[in-house]
């Protein structure tokens, strides 16, 4: 990949929600970029911070919840300290979002044109009448049949599947550098979710578009993903191109994750299971957050939390690939993928 | 080619035995009409769903039956008239031999004990004020399988420890557990009535991955130490792969494809199991060309007539449009609810091998 400085940088962010017994870290020291044009991918299971980490990024974090500190640079402007209003200009134009539920991200009282143009004439200076041209280029865009009258219909009047490509056309509307897709297909049906999915890839690809598309769905992440960060705890634990991640995973956690999600075609009695659960955010160990339920922990897992090494074209936040470490890289590939466990007894889950 | 040609009876065969449950021409409708004020102003003829509209199959004893579909396809619908939360509309469900359709409440309770349920959302299915021990105790009160308080406790102790929980868990609060944790309470539960046959009702689709993983697992070696007998349901095809053994794919309230489970995924005979297959996200990464999927499911309360798949199926012709096809037995012990199948007008072979030739199904389908 061969990209000039990057749309989105996300540096060392930490957002934490207060509590009467303290702070609780949800997303802890994350750091990532975002390419022009590049689909990244988040994973993760529920409570694992990648929700938050997109609506960091877009200015929605629901109070309590905060940016505690870190930075969020879009073209080179830091956008995570900006007001309200300020951001409110930022939304739309140049970050647009999507969310997983069509049906909270657009309003039933107005009809689905009154809320394009709505969102073309805040943020453009189009006439009325243009904006209206365009929205009915837009639905056409994500293949809406028959957009001339399906514009003056409201949300309601729409199934699931059209729902979730007017968010896409709202999301679009006015060429944000960057989209936001939380869960985009999850409420979907298997066969609509694929044509989404085929949908926003597409649009993408023509205007140019960065997308952080955050999901759980690793098969989603596949078909759609340049690069895909994978989080655990609050916490990357893998970032790196789609390719390396998915077929040659190396952090100990996304090796267990590939492995647990069953395949057709794959014949397997039994699939690989990660013992235990992720821990609550009360609760997350010192050291690495995943030494509980790792194989390969050593000693230092459970003192210090491991810097995202690289490893490859990756970035693994593991110990098995520092270059202190006994282990070549070959080994520790090796060692990963195989159920050896490490140096230190496995503490009880 | 003569597809339809009758090769061998579809039904239980290998190394499962007799049916233990068999479903005949099963049908629920639900009256979903304004009510009636409504109905003789707005001059509005009554509205019927037919959620479930005549399916059979049969399920062998040790065997898992997966049943996918989209959603609003009939497949929950299914599972509670096997359950008896539904009446049928019209058909019959024989459990070993006994037909437990339309029994009344205390006709049906000695069945309940042998069938029992697990829920998608464990959240919503355990009582939020009851402690697990008392959640497991109630079915062996309820069936007096045990007596005696302490006997009782100890039963509910091996349940928890049979389900990977330990036996003091069940002093606590379902609100202590994590979502899959509380899955494992469910199957506690399910299982405390040591029943033959579970229907599970997507049962993973509220679980992460990883814990997925775990329950799926659990149910496997349940299955294989209790000799259980699963109804299956879920929409995610690759989970239904993993853990069935023959596969049932419901559209629109009909079955239209049934067949061994590694027989339905090779070799995919219905242009809608076709299509849903091709919906699986390519984790190898092969760079397959996925082809693109058309339409969406009509409202099940105007279903298309004729086949109600046409509207969406490259290969309909006029036949198609007018009669609704009947589920013949194919090779490979399958039965497949297709005119074009039976007349061999659908080209045959396994779609999941890259890449698609052009004068397949592809060029039908693009």
């Amino acid at each position: 990949m061969t990209m000039a400085s990057p749309l989105l940088q996300v540096r060392n962010l930490v957002v934490e929600f207060p509590t009467r017994r303290g702070a609780l870290t949800a997303v802890d020291d994350v750091s990532f970029d975002i390419a022009e044009g590049e689909v990244l991918g988040v994973v993760g299971e529920s409570g694992a911070g990648k929700s938050l980490t997109g609506a960091a990024i877009i200015g929605l974090l629901e109070p309590p919840g905060r940016v505690a500190s870190g930075e969020i640079i879009l073209e080179g402007r830091r956008i995570d300290t900006l007001s309200y209003e300020q951001m409110r200009r930022i939304r739309g134009k140049q970050i647009g979002a999507i969310f997983q539920d069509p049906l909270t991200s657009l309003n039933p009282l107005y009809s689905v044109g009154r809320q394009l143009t709505e969102t073309i004439l805040t943020h453009t200076d189009m006439t009325p009448t243009k904006a209206r041209d365009r929205a009915i280029e837009l639905l056409t865009e994500v293949g809406i049949p028959a957009p001339e009258r399906r514009i003056d219909q409201y949300p309601h009047q729409f199934s699931g599947g059209m729902r979730q490509r007017v968010v896409i056309a709202l999301a679009l509307c006015v060429n944000p550098r960057l989209v936001v897709a939380d869960e985009p297909t999850t409420a979907l049906d298997v066969s609509i979710q694929a044509q989404i999915i085929a949908l926003l890839k597409k649009l993408c690809r023509e205007h140019g578009t960065a997308i952080m598309l955050v999901t759980h769905d690793m098969g989603v992440i596949a078909e759609t993903a340049d690069r895909v960060a994978v989080m655990y705890a609050g916490r990357i634990a893998e970032i790196g191109p789609v390719r390396e991640v998915i077929k040659n995973a190396k952090h100990p956690y996304t090796h267990g994750l590939m492995g647990s999600i069953p395949a057709v075609g794959h014949d397997a009695e039994r699939l690989e299971q990660i013992p235990g659960s992720m821990p609550r955010l009360t609760d997350i160990p010192t050291g690495c957050a995943f030494n509980r339920r790792c194989l390969h922990v050593h000693e230092r897992c459970f003192k210090d939390r491991p810097d995202a090494l690289p490893v490859e074209d990756s970035r693994v936040a593991c110990w098995l690939y520092d270059s202190a470490n006994a282990m070549s890289l070959d080994e520790a590939k090796r060692a990963v993928a195989s159920k050896e466990t490490g140096s230190v007894e496995q503490a009880n889950v | 080619m003569s597809e339809a040609a009758v090769i061998k009876s579809p039904s239980t065969e290998g190394r499962f035995g007799h049916a233990m449950l068999k479903v005949e021409g099963l049908r629920r409708y639900f009256d979903v009409s304004a009510p009636w004020l409504n109905r003789v102003i707005g001059r509005q003829p009554r509205q019927i769903l037919k959620a479930v509209d005549g399916i059979d199959f049969e399920i062998a004893r040790g065997e898992t039956f997966g049943l996918v579909g989209e959603s609003g396809c009939g497949k929950s619908t299914v599972a509670r008239l096997i359950v008896g939360l539904h009446g049928p509309t019209d058909g019959s469900i024989t459990l070993e031999g006994r037909n437990i359709a339309g029994l009344t409440r205390r006709q049906m309770a000695p069945m309940r004990r042998r069938l029992q349920m697990i829920f998608q959302d464990p959240y919503a299915s355990l009582n939020p004020r009851w402690r697990v021990r008392d959640i497991i105790a109630e079915p062996i009160r309820a069936f007096d399988l045990v007596s005696g308080d302490q006997a009782i406790a100890t039963r509910v102790g091996e349940l928890l420890t049979f389900v990977g929980l330990n036996p003091l868990d069940g002093e606590k609060f379902p609100h202590e557990f994590s979502g899959g944790q509380r899955q494992r309470i469910s199957i506690a539960r399910a299982l405390a009535s040591e029943p033959e046959f579970l229907v599970c009702d997507e049962p993973t689709s509220a679980l992460d991955v990883s814990v997925q993983a775990q329950i799926l697992n659990l149910m496997k070696d349940l299955q294989r130490e209790l000799g259980l007998t699963y109804l299956f349901i879920s929409h995610n095809l690759a989970v239904v792969y993993h853990i069935s053994d023959r596969v049932g794919v419901m559209y629109l309230g009909k079955l239209v494809e049934v067949a061994p489970s590694k027989t339905l995924f090779t070799t995919p005979r219905h242009p809608y199991t076709r299509m849903l297959l091709d919906t699986i996200p390519d984790l190898d990464m092969t760079g397959r060309e996925r082809m693109p999927v058309a339409g969406e499911v009509p409202n099940p309360i105007t279903p298309p007539p004729g086949c109600s798949f046409h509207p969406r199926c490259p290969f309909a012709n006029d036949r198609c449009r007018v009669e609704a096809p009947k589920a013949l037995p194919v090779s490979g012990g399958a039965t497949v609810a297709c005119h074009g199948v039976e007349e061999g007008r659908v080209p045959s072979g396994p779609i999941l091998a890259p890449p698609p030739k052009p004068d397949g199904v592809a060029s039908v389908h693009g």
